[in-house]
């Protein structure tokens, strides 16, 4: 298994870099806010410890599980608030002229 | 085998999603679908675990999830930067406590590799989260803002790193589950010591990089409980923290061993001291402004963190708005590095609807500026001093600006005229065609404003 593992870890590094490389610098606080999330991915391997560990450290194992849910969803709520405000034009200006660049 | 084919098709999801947040207008659905897909792993491991087993562990979720709503629901903007702190901070140490709680229940059966993931995970995640818990104070104001050096200080990483790798190695060998609180210990003190020593104007590397850690954690501790999802997923994070921290030091021609140690070279030269660069026609002062204002066809914005400070960016918005019903070009120039983390400007201006069309990254903006008519500067510094292409051996040299004094005249809106963070006098102050306009951008940007509609109403 473990060689799978690492094979699948490189692709997505190079998967990652290609696409993440690509977003301009307008949004990078949203990128870092919304890859702040993806970090409490971290969520799933405390599951697993919960799931496997005798009772006298579940409480070890719950204490990363409520971490790593914070991590995730204030992550996506705070990334859904800051990018509802990126708007184009939100009031038409009259006279303006945007045209001649 | 599907305990491959859904970790793929997963992974496919959250890398979509990271496509769609190329473009504004895709990157909301782009956020929700990685909120999706991150409820689909959860609920895809609730089903590989055994979800009536582990009934209980929904409790946790939904406590998790309910504060995460509550704190991502209060934050307020002006804060982001000390919310990512944090959230990357508990992050990582919920990557340490997986990575921990692993040692601690395993059997002695389990390969090196394991022991080396887990205490890998366990270091990177209790680093992340002491050195986010100092940046996210330092941000909010609760500890001093600048660099704190103690003595020794750069004796004291050296040996606190090294005392770390001897307990990870220790833990390997030894395999005494107890070695992880050392390591741990250790670690904690490490990103102590490093965060305390980061200035005000270094975040957004630190940020960036911390951001990387959390994920980097991640990726290790999948490793050592062996979940293909957790190390895929964990890794993407770390690479884009890497990318952004390497765009960070770019943009401030610093090195990241120079920005981590705190390293600021002593302003020793003032600029350009001797050959007071004197260009462009003589302006007189603030009265000129308005006038200025009025006969200028395009005009340049270029914002600085003093533009947080003040919380002005909604009178800034008002001064773009006056001046695009008068039929001007209005746009922005925004600096890498402007803020506190990447993209801080862009939040704060997207925050009071600003048109984020018209916000420009440094290469497209820079060429434009000779075409200005006007460029206002609101609490910026550094990142538009021209001595960082003249003024050699000082920390900003090199490092690439907005060339705002190429254009016909400046306006400089910032608290006062003292040097940036860095330390290096602004030479920009000293050219002819510059008017300071100093005081509080809260108080000074609606006062231009005000003037300048006072002059284009009044005589026509």
């Amino acid at each position: 298994m473990l060689p799978t593992v690492v094979i699948f870890l490189l692709v997505c590094i190079i998967l990652g870099y290609r696409v993440i490389s690509a977003v301009p610098p307008l949004l990078h606080t949203p990128l870092m806010s919304g890859m702040n999330a993806l970090s409490g991915i971290t969520v799933l391997g405390s599951l697993v410890i919960y799931a496997t560990s005798p009772p006298g450290v579940k409480g070890f194992a719950a204490a990363a599980l409520v971490l790593a849910m914070i991590n995730v969803v204030g992550g996506f709520w705070v990334t859904e608030r800051m990018l509802r405000m990126f708007k184009q034009d939100r009031q038409e200006v009259e006279g303006a002229d945007y045209i001649n660049d | 085998m599907i305990n491959l084919v859904i970790p793929v098709f997963l992974t496919a999801g959250f890398l979509i999603s990271i496509r769609l947040m190329q473009s504004p207008r895709t990157a909301l659905w782009g956020n929700r679908l990685g909120a999706l897909s991150m409820a689909l792993a959860i609920l895809f491991a609730f089903q590989q675990l055994g979800v009536t087993e582990n009934l209980q562990a929904f409790i946790y979720i939904v406590l998790g999830a309910g504060v995460g709503i509550f704190l991502g629901q209060q934050v307020r903007m002006i804060q982001m930067p000390q919310t990512v702190a944090l959230f990357n901070g508990l992050g990582g140490g919920a990557s340490a406590l997986v990575a921990g709680t692993a040692v601690a229940i395993s059997t002695g059966a389990e390969p090196w590799v394991f022991w080396l993931t887990a205490a890998l995970a366990l270091g990177i995640g209790t680093l992340t989260l002491s050195g986010s818990v100092v940046a996210a104070l330092k941000l909010q104001g609760l500890i001093s803002q600048k660099s704190v050096v103690v003595k020794a200080h750069g004796l004291i990483l050296v040996l606190l790193l090294l005392a770390g790798v001897v307990s990870i190695i220790s833990l390997i060998i030894i395999q005494e589950f107890r070695y992880q609180f050392i390591i741990a210990g250790l670690f904690a003190l490490y990103g102590v010591f490093v965060a305390v020593r980061i200035g005000g104007a270094d975040m957004p590397v630190v940020i960036s990089l911390l951001n990387s850690f959390s994920g980097i954690a991640a990726a290790v501790s999948g490793l050592a409980v062996n979940n293909i999802l957790l190390a895929g997923v964990g890794s993407l994070v770390g690479v884009a923290g890497l990318i952004l921290t390497r765009l960070m030091c770019k943009a401030m021609n610093r090195s990241l061993y120079a920005v981590l140690s705190g390293f600021v070279v002593p302003s020793t030269s003032r600029g350009t001291d001797e050959t007071e660069t004197v260009k462009g026609e003589m302006l007189s002062q603030e009265e000129q402004i308005p006038y200025l204002l009025k006969k200028a066809k395009k005009v340049v914005i270029v914002p600085g963190y003093g533009m947080a400070v003040a919380q002005a960016q909604q009178h800034v918005k008002d001064l773009q708005q006056a001046l695009e019903k008068a039929g001007k070009v209005v746009k922005f120039g925004i600096h890498p590095v402007a803020g506190r983390m990447p993209g801080h400007m862009n939040i704060l201006l997207a925050e009071v609807g600003v048109d984020y069309e018209k916000l420009y990254g440094i290469d497209v903006i820079n060429p434009e500026f000779p075409e200005a008519d006007v460029v206002i500067v609101v609490g910026a510094s550094d990142i538009v001093n021209p001595a960082a292409t003249t003024a050699e051996g000082t920390p900003i040299y090199g490092m690439p600006i907005l060339k705002v004094s190429e254009a016909k005249a400046i306006i400089v809106c910032n608290l006062d005229d003292k040097p940036g963070y860095s330390g290096v006098e602004n030479t920009l102050y000293n050219e002819n065609h510059v008017i300071a306009f100093l005081g509080d951008a809260a108080d000074t940007i609606p006062k231009l404003t005000a003037d300048f509609l006072k002059i284009s109403n009044g005589i026509d």
